[in-house]
């Protein structure tokens, strides 16, 4: 279900990094990138390492901060940039639009992971029986077993946190997901759990980039491919 | 959209020929909670005096939106209609809680005052929310007639939070809440904290010098050096994409764990 107004569109992203322990080093990473994303689309962002993928969709979710461009975001068929956005426009549209999936779980202390997952949801205003009806779904699809729900989530493997963090971001049907190796560190079982799971966002018309090292997952989810390029080599330009 | 519940223009304050803080300027939204971060002597404490009122600023003004009665300079108002403010709208979370509690009277009697400071009258009700109180913070209602001084230092931490947020304030300053707590202890308040600033829609203003207090509890980030502002921005942003070299160098001084 394509529709033929993107939800995400980045024109002429250029994104550097400026170290002042080294002298005020800059280091260019990302050189004029233009994309844009549709509902029912999932995008992955292929290249070498280093290329810049990372930085390019923390600069998209506004972790990073971009030196030019324009990354425009549809809500309430509205364009809202957010390059040089106000921190609250920036909050507003995660909040309500743009979800972000990263490999590290930042762990809250004495949190249990079922109300870990749950929060977002709290945050919308979902009654708490409610949000934490559907914290258990995601935890039980995602294979955390049913001990480990009460428990805060600082103490579990790496796997495990990793998927609680996935559940944490797609308990809310948010209509642009970013997603940063979801499945790295994951068993095949596990695996499949999480590519079923973004395959029914996708299909249900959530607009996603992802970064995808697995080509067994890129190839399950994925519609179309954008090559990010060192930007000493930019895009459409033949070595 | 909404006005911002507080406004800061040029914020300057010196003592004697040393500058604390240096014009700072910035707008606290609803739902808000600000975090200024930076090292001690870097003006984050004065500044958040100046905004609480506590202290006159030499340069500058700090506007409030007051529930009812429109926006109010700050440092033009009488020391009586301060003082209510404080009382009714604001909290002021101290890092020492003996400078926020009365340690002279019971538990309970430093959370019925808050309440009626705004009003309430009823004893059964009012020791009824201060119960209530208590168990949200954690502590055991027993200790409810007991003064503060028979308080672990942690407790009283979570009976000062208890005595500012009793009243449902709009606005809270907090002075490193959790500075000079056993890290077990911290973890408990960060967490009651989070909770009741997200429960509550509370506004906040946090000091800290801790960024991973910081990254819990803050929505945006001030990083001060010298007493001017270097830095600010969305809190992930600021620590996860420094731009500034005094940033750069606070965020890499980190110990990882």
């Amino acid at each position: 279900m394509t529709s033929s107004q993107p939800a995400l569109r980045v024109c002429g992203l250029a994104k550097s990094f400026t170290v002042h322990a080294q002298g005020g080093l800059s280091l260019p990473v990302l050189c004029d990138v233009s994309l844009s994303v549709s509902p029912g689309e999932c995008l992955a962002l292929v290249g070498p390492s280093g290329a810049g993928k990372s930085t390019l969709l923390r600069s998209l979710y506004g972790n990073y901060r971009a030196d030019s461009g324009s990354i425009r975001v549809r809500q309430d068929n509205i364009w809202t940039e957010l390059v040089g956005a106000e921190p609250r426009t920036v909050l507003d549209v995660r909040h309500r639009t743009m979800g972000f999936v990263s490999q590290f779980l930042r762990v809250i202390p004495r949190v249990s992971a079922v109300d870990v997952v749950a929060e977002p949801l709290l945050r919308r205003g979902t009654d708490a029986d409610e949000a934490r009806r559907r914290a258990e779904f995601l935890l039980g699809m995602l294979g955390i077993p049913a001990r480990l729900w009460s428990l805060p989530p600082a103490t579990f493997s790496g796997g495990e946190q990793q998927r609680v963090n996935i559940a944490r971001s797609l308990i809310v049907d948010y209509p642009i997901l970013l997603l940063d190796e979801p499945t790295a560190s994951l068993d095949a079982a596990n695996r499949d759990g999480v590519v079923e799971l973004i395959r029914q966002r996708r299909d249900a018309g959530a607009a996603i980039v992802g970064i995808f090292h697995d080509t067994y997952v890129r190839d399950a989810v994925a519609t179309r491919l954008h090559e990010v390029l060192p930007p000493a080599q930019p895009a459409g330009v033949s070595p | 959209m909404s006005a911002p519940l507080l406004s800061a223009r040029g914020v300057t304050k010196r003592f004697g020929g040393r500058i604390a803080c240096r014009d700072v300027s910035f707008d606290l939204w609803p739902g808000e909670v600000l975090g200024i971060v930076g090292e001690s002597g870097s003006g984050k404490t004065t500044l958040l005096n100046c905004l609480a009122g506590r202290l006159l600023p030499d340069g500058g003004s700090v506007a409030y939106e007051t529930q009812s009665a429109g926006t109010v300079d700050v440092h033009h108002l009488s020391e009586a209609r301060r003082r209510l403010l404080a009382r009714t709208e604001w909290g002021f979370v101290n890092q020492d809680a003996r400078d926020g509690l009365r340690m002279g009277v019971s538990a309970g009697a430093n959370i019925g005052e808050r309440l009626m400071a705004v009003g309430a009258r009823h004893y059964g009700d009012i020791r009824r929310e201060a119960v209530d109180w208590m168990a949200r913070v954690e502590i055991d209602a027993d200790r409810l007639d007991d003064r503060p001084t028979t308080y672990s230092g942690g407790m009283r931490q979570r009976l000062q939070i208890a005595r500012n947020l009793v009243s449902k304030p709009r606005l809270v300053f907090m002075d490193e809440p959790t500075g000079g707590l056993d890290v077990s202890v911290q973890a408990r308040i960060l967490d009651l904290l989070r909770g009741l600033v997200e429960g509550l829609h509370l506004s906040a203003v946090l000091v800290t010098h801790d960024l991973g207090v910081a990254r819990l509890l803050t929505h945006r980030l001030m990083v001060m050096q010298g007493g001017a502002v270097v830095e600010q921005g969305l809190t992930d942003q600021v620590l996860d994409d420094p731009q500034d070299a005094y940033t750069q160098m606070l965020v890499a001084s980190i110990l990882p764990v």
